[in-house]
């Protein structure tokens, strides 16, 4: 039940529960239940809107950033990554496996604003051993959605 | 000048419905729930195998039954799915869509005079295809209170000594209705003891909810009595690639591979190579897409009795058959002037059979979003009538 929920709502937050209750056959009331209990356990973190922000006059850039960090004893990657997170600007963080520790992705203003941010509050906490920044140049697909392509209906209104 | 047609041609009369279609497809802003079609596009892989066979330079015909390793790919699917047994070889025809499929087997298996049993409401075709195959077509009216589902004792009824062929058309296109194992076995007993054949038009085969699709040819004694058809258009969302497949007995296939290697030659090569990954590699999509349906399926079901009609639970395709007869209206009346005033296309019953006569085909081959819309205006609609 939870998993068929949440495969609704991860596509279609704005999507009445009623209809979600009727389109997987349970009770209006029991998908409320659900729901209230996933926000609380904290599997829905948050509803956000997906935006195209190219097609507005609002300044942004995205950046991918590669981190080198030294683990601490019996902290592992967790403290340090505590540390990193609560920035504002740090929009995700992810302990990655391969040939670096986290990718941190940035959201800031400018490249200028990105690329300070890095060098004041990334590459001199303790533990990080080197940084490498890749720089968002155009966005074709995020959260499964292909942004820039209005969907279109092909078919013909009417056939048999 | 002579008259440069044949009689048999203009005795067919063009659909009842025409005007409505036409009409229809003149609304560029309307919301359709008018479309016999899925609204996925073709799943990403299948389309690259189409496009990877461009570039390869496969652009020439395959042989007349269609490629080898398509055919095969078809039996294992056929027998994975329904334990059934086709050879590939000599037992299964790629075909033009399976409206192909369903002129070849008449034109192959009817005489002059003998009788076809058409089962409607059903798709549109088989009653001219089986006029063109100069048989003569016998409709059993499905009743609502059957939930449109063919019974033994309907199709006792209807045969007659002239009765060579029955039309199953389940999961039916506009219905939604289904049959179970112990209803086809029922009907298969009647076919067996009465002598006639049987063409099952699967092609809503994967559309189904709830229970899964059976076949008759599943059944024993049936094998040897059915023409299977299916196709790829509606399972893998792949109805301008048309094609579509059907499987027999040699002793008919031979006969309707005859007429397809003089009609057609073989079905378009780019097709066949993206079916094959279709069939081998694309069972998940084919699930993501059924869920959806399921869902929006649920979704319709509720509104429409919600709001007052009258409307039995379809358990395939992805069709749903709401009563409108209450409102005094005909079906292409009503859906006419539903068009016109609130922008919603749908189809009226009466498009696919006399018994049609009072309900509509809604299609929710749509975004749930559109469903909503369509939904809303359809209340505020009846509220008027």
């Amino acid at each position: 039940m939870r998993e068929k929920i949440l495969a609704i709502l991860e596509t279609n937050n704005k999507i009445e529960l009623a209809d979600v209750a009727v389109m997987l056959g349970v009770s209006e009331a029991e998908v409320a239940n659900e729901v209230a209990k996933m926000e609380q356990e904290h599997i829905i973190c948050g509803y956000h809107t997906l935006i195209n922000w190219d097609k507005t006059s609002v300044e942004k850039v995205t950046a991918l950033i590669e981190v080198k960090v030294t683990p601490q004893r019996g902290n592992g990657f967790d403290a340090i990554a505590e540390k990193i997170y609560n920035y504002n600007e740090v929009h995700a963080l992810y302990l990655m496996s391969g040939g670096f520790d986290f990718t941190v992705i940035i959201e800031g203003k400018t490249m200028k604003e990105v690329a300070l941010f890095v060098a004041n509050k990334l590459a001199t906490q303790e533990q990080v051993l080197s940084t490498s920044t890749h720089f968002v140049l155009k966005k074709y697909k995020d959260h499964g959605t292909v942004v820039d392509v209005p969907q279109s209906d092909e078919r013909m209104l009417v056939t048999p | 000048m002579r008259n440069p047609l044949s009689e048999k041609i203009t005795t067919i009369q063009p659909s009842g419905i025409r005007k409505f279609f036409d009409i229809a497809s003149t609304m560029k802003d309307a919301i359709s729930l008018g479309v016999g079609e899925p609204d996925f596009d073709t799943p990403w892989s299948i389309r690259e195998e189409g496009i990877t066979s461009l570039e390869k330079g496969r652009t020439y015909y395959t042989s007349n039954s269609g490629l080898m390793e398509l055919r095969e790919e078809i039996c294992k699917y056929l027998n994975r799915k329904y334990q059934l047994e086709y050879d590939a070889a000599d037992e299964t025809i790629i075909t033009v869509g399976g409206s192909e499929a369903i002129d070849l087997a008449f034109r192959a298996m009817l005489d002059p005079g003998d009788e076809v049993i058409i089962p409607q409401p059903s798709y549109v075709s088989y009653n001219p295809c089986a006029v063109l195959a100069d048989a003569v077509p016998v409709v059993i009216n499905l009743k609502e209170e059957n939930d449109f589902r063919l019974t033994a004792e309907e199709l006792r009824a209807a045969i007659t000594p002239k009765t060579k062929l029955l039309v199953l058309p389940f999961p039916n296109n506009p219905t939604g209705a289904v049959l179970t194992m112990k209803e086809l076995k029922a009907i298969a007993e009647v076919v067996i003891e009465k002598d006639i054949f049987v063409l099952s038009d699967e092609i809503y085969s994967e559309l189904t909810y709830g229970s899964k699709h059976c076949s008759i040819a599943q059944i024993e004694g049936m094998r040897d009595r059915t023409i299977l058809i299916n196709g790829f258009s509606k399972a893998f969302a792949m109805t301008g690639w048309r094609l579509g497949y059907a499987c027999g007995p040699e002793i008919i296939l031979k006969q309707m591979l005859k007429i397809h290697q003089f009609a057609i030659m073989c079905a378009p090569t780019t097709s066949q190579y993206a079916a094959i990954e279709a069939l081998k590699n694309c069972d998940a999509d084919v699930e993501h897409m059924v869920n959806e349906y399921d869902m929006r399926r649920k979704f319709m079901l509720n509104r429409l009795r919600g709001m007052g009609l009258k409307c039995f639970e379809p358990f395939g395709a992805f069709y749903i058959f709401p009563n409108i007869a209450k409102f005094g209206m005909s079906s292409e009346d009503f859906a006419m002037k539903f068009l016109n005033e609130y922008k919603v296309a749908v189809v009226p019953g009466t498009a696919f059979g006399t018994s049609g006569e009072g309900f509509l085909r809604m299609s929710y081959a749509s975004s749930m979003e559109n469903l909503r819309i369509a939904m809303e205006r359809l209340e505020k609609f009846i509220k008027t009538l």
